[in-house]
């Protein structure tokens, strides 16, 4: 294993998504990108899988679901089967019409805050987790793609050079 | 450059020519500036009225319900109004961020943070209502099915007030969680660029680490569009289920199936008009032309347009209807005693006004396309808005089936200081944000530069005006890599020249004096690195004072004393950064 990455830093998106795509030609491997926005495209043309987060959305929602219906038959008509207003609560299918906001609500509140919380933990951020950009200006208006180094130190800087990199830091890996 | 094509009848949506950095440059500005003193004094104003509220609201929870203007007869008013109003404000920030969203709407990036401020800070307001409406506060927590001693009694699960609960707790939380998740990236842009200590330190705390990875971009989308997916439901909903107050209840005037859609058609509508209000003076204040620009304003006017005839049709076919039930009761809704003719009938005539005819303006483009113009209607239409919710409670309440218990209503200081104080809870918490958060979403406007930018359109326009490609050197570093590529230990002692220019620059930059200053970690100045640092401070550079004296001049003794890097030093800005650093 080498020692050591190339941070190549690019300008503008176009710029770095032909690049990506020139690196990926070559046969290189692309650890990271950095970038201050999303780059439409970038995923795809650096190969990464496809997010099963809406999944996640979708199971949560039913699970969401499954807990409303549960606990509003356990209150409603298991606990208490009591007569307010003349409603019916014999059955949850005889007063489903009053259960179904909240039933949509929790399958809504499921679904939204499970998936937030699973693309915190899957993503890594949370409070008082240190940002890993390796250069500030990778926020403002500047990409910087990764690269590891394995002894073709020269090839590789001049490959990025031909790609339009506007710097090309050679730096130790931490 | 084919991926930002856009159809050349587009107008742009960004304009003054700018560039990433340069939106970088104008979203941190009221962040890092100082607030002017129209800011301190719209900023005392609102605190004092939200202070008054806290008063008027601590004097009814102290004494009783009994201090605001309501009766046996007309036991929701002004609480229930209000309430109803902020939610309403609080929809079109949502409406804004996903329904926009969902149908790719570009003009909504300019817009989206400061609308879903605008909803979170108005749902604060509306939350408020139920709460300090009830008759005994403290046992508001059994709205909550939570077991307990009692056996476990629960709650009610037919009561749309119940229903409440869970549709403002759950549009609160998501509008929150989805507003947030998108500050990330902002934030973050913050915190790499802030110098003050304090700053960074809070910035990072709130950016919870974001780095914009490839593959953290790639499921930040996934996720903004699956909750905005769940959100634009969830803002259907939430109205629906407040109109529910009123739709679900026997009352003649309340009971009608056309209020779910309505209200939700209202709640769009007055919200906008609020994002017009709000937006018109902030635009000017944060100096935000050219990211809210006539373009946004127009659209938004289209959708008021929209929504207000909707509205429209709703008030219509209430009338409509009102009439063909051959009801006695309902018939009185708009044409007799029960509003257009009844004692209340200014209240009723002001919402027709407001809502129903003051808006039809928009359909001129000069007006439409006018700020000021823009501006007087939208309050208007706040107004209205408010005069719809009043109307639909208390006039309908005030006028019921039996004759004898029909009554007025008018509010005491009470009623009128607690909406004056979510007023101003809401300002002050809306100009809190203006200062520290990032107003425009500068991650999405980044996004759509190339497509909408107005200088990249001009350039699409006329291919033959293209400017001239400036050919960008490759800079290649390699200091920082230990031991491989140290620099020559630069022996300075030893050779007279260097000597000699060493003492000059010391000269100008100011000695070191190891007994009275400490040394600063010129590593914090980006282009410096441990090398390097070494390198100066045998020199004789510690301090951030010294490197922040430095001028071209200085700039060559140094390059000239080390000979590496040349030019280094200027390119990156080492003074300015310094300056910045020893504040």
């Amino acid at each position: 294993m080498s020692s050591k990455v190339i941070h190549a830093l690019y300008d503008d998106d176009d710029v770095l998504l032909n690049a990506v795509k020139e690196v990926r030609a070559a046969n290189h491997h692309i650890e990271e990108v950095y970038t201050p926005f999303p780059v439409h495209g970038l995923d795809k043309a650096m190969g990464v899988a496809p997010t099963r987060l809406a999944i996640m959305a979708f199971l949560y929602g039913i699970t969401g679901l499954g807990f409303a219906i549960w606990f509003l038959n356990y209150i409603m008509i298991v606990d208490w089967p009591q007569n307010i207003g003349g409603k019916p609560s014999g059955s949850f299918l005889e007063n489903v019409p009053a259960f179904i906001p909240v039933m949509f609500e929790m399958t809504v509140f499921f679904a939204a805050h499970l998936m937030v919380i699973t693309f915190y933990m899957r993503s890594k951020i949370w409070p008082f987790r240190k940002a890993e950009n390796p250069d500030p200006r990778t926020t403002d208006d500047k990409f910087l793609m990764e690269i590891e180094v394995d002894g073709n130190e020269d090839e590789m800087t001049s490959l990025l050079e031909s790609t339009g990199a506007i710097e090309i830091k050679v730096k130790e890996k931490h | 450059m084919m991926g930002h094509y856009e159809a050349p009848i587009r107008e742009p949506i960004i304009t003054g020519d700018k560039s990433y950095h340069d939106v970088t440059l104008d979203v941190v500005a009221p962040i890092e500036g100082k607030a002017n003193k129209s800011w301190y004094i719209a900023f005392t104003i609102a605190l004092v009225a939200f202070l008054w509220g806290v008063g008027a609201i601590i004097y009814t929870i102290g004494t009783g319900i009994g201090v605001w203007g309501l009766n046996n007869r007309i036991n929701w008013a002004w609480d229930i109004t209000n309430f109803v109003w902020w939610v309403g404000i609080g929809h079109a920030g949502t409406l804004i961020s996903a329904v926009l969203l969902l149908f790719r709407q570009k003009w909504r990036m300019g817009i989206n943070r400061s609308a879903e401020a605008m909803t979170i800070f108005a749902v604060f307001q509306a939350g408020l209502f139920p709460l300090i409406h009830m008759g005994r506060i403290w046992n508001g927590f059994y709205t909550l099915p939570v077991p307990n001693p009692l056996g476990s009694l629960w709650v009610n699960f037919n009561s749309p007030l119940l229903w409440d609960v869970f549709a403002i707790s759950t549009y609160l939380s998501v509008s929150l969680v989805f507003w947030w998740t998108g500050l990330l990236p902002d934030f973050a842009m913050i915190r790499d660029r802030a110098t003050k200590p304090f700053q960074k330190k809070i910035y990072s705390l709130v950016s919870f680490g974001w780095s914009g990875r490839a593959k953290d971009w790639q499921r930040f989308e996934e996720v903004s569009l699956v909750l905005a997916g769940l959100a634009t439901p969830l803002v259907l909903s939430v109205h629906t289920i407040v109109s529910f107050d009123f739709a679900t209840s026997v009352i003649p005037g309340w009971h009608s199936t056309v209020y779910p859609p309505y209200f939700v058609a209202g709640a769009v509508f007055s919200g906008f008009a609020m994002v017009q209000t709000l937006l018109l003076i902030m635009r000017k204040v944060s100096n935000l032309e050219d990211y809210i620009t006539r373009v946004h304003v127009e659209n938004m006017n289209k959708v008021i347009l929209v929504t207000g005839g909707i509205v429209t049709v709703a008030y219509l076919s209430e009338l409509f209807v009102g009439w063909y039930t051959g009801s006695s009761y309902e018939d009185f809704v708009y044409l007799s005693v029960g509003a257009a003719t009844g004692p209340y009938w200014w209240a009723f005539w002001s919402l027709i006004m407001c809502v129903a005819v003051i808006p039809q303006f928009f359909w001129i483009k000069k007006i439409r396309t006018n700020y000021i113009w823009t501006f007087i209607i939208s309050i208007f239409i706040n107004i209205g808005m408010w005069f719809e919710r009043f109307d639909i409670i208390v006039i309908n309440l005030s006028r019921g089936h039996l004759p004898s218990s029909w009554t007025m209503f008018s509010p005491t200081f009470v009623d009128i200081g607690i909406f004056v104080g979510t007023l101003g809870f809401f300002f002050v918490l809306f100009l809190l944000y203006a200062r520290t958060f990032p107003v425009i979403a500068q991650a999405e406007v980044k996004s759509i530069l190339k497509s909408s930018g107005n200088n990249y359109k001009r350039e699409r326009d006329n291919p033959t005006a293209k400017k001239e490609e400036v050919k960008k050197e490759t800079v290649i570093i390699k200091e920082e890599v230990k031991e491989e590529v140290a620099i020559e230990k630069i022996d300075i002692a030893s050779d007279e020249e260097k000597q000699a220019k060493t003492n000059s620059l010391l000269d100008s930059l100011g000695k070191f004096d190891a007994t009275t200053q400490k040394p600063d970690d010129l590593k914090k100045i980006s282009g410096i690195g441990p090398v390097m640092e070494t390198t100066l401070n045998q020199i004789g550079i510690y301090t951030f004072d010294q490197v922040s004296k430095m001028t071209n001049k200085e700039y060559d003794l140094l390059d000239s004393i080390t000979g590496s890097f040349p030019g280094r030093a200027q390119r990156d800005d080492w003074a300015g950064q310094a300056k910045k650093l020893k504040s």
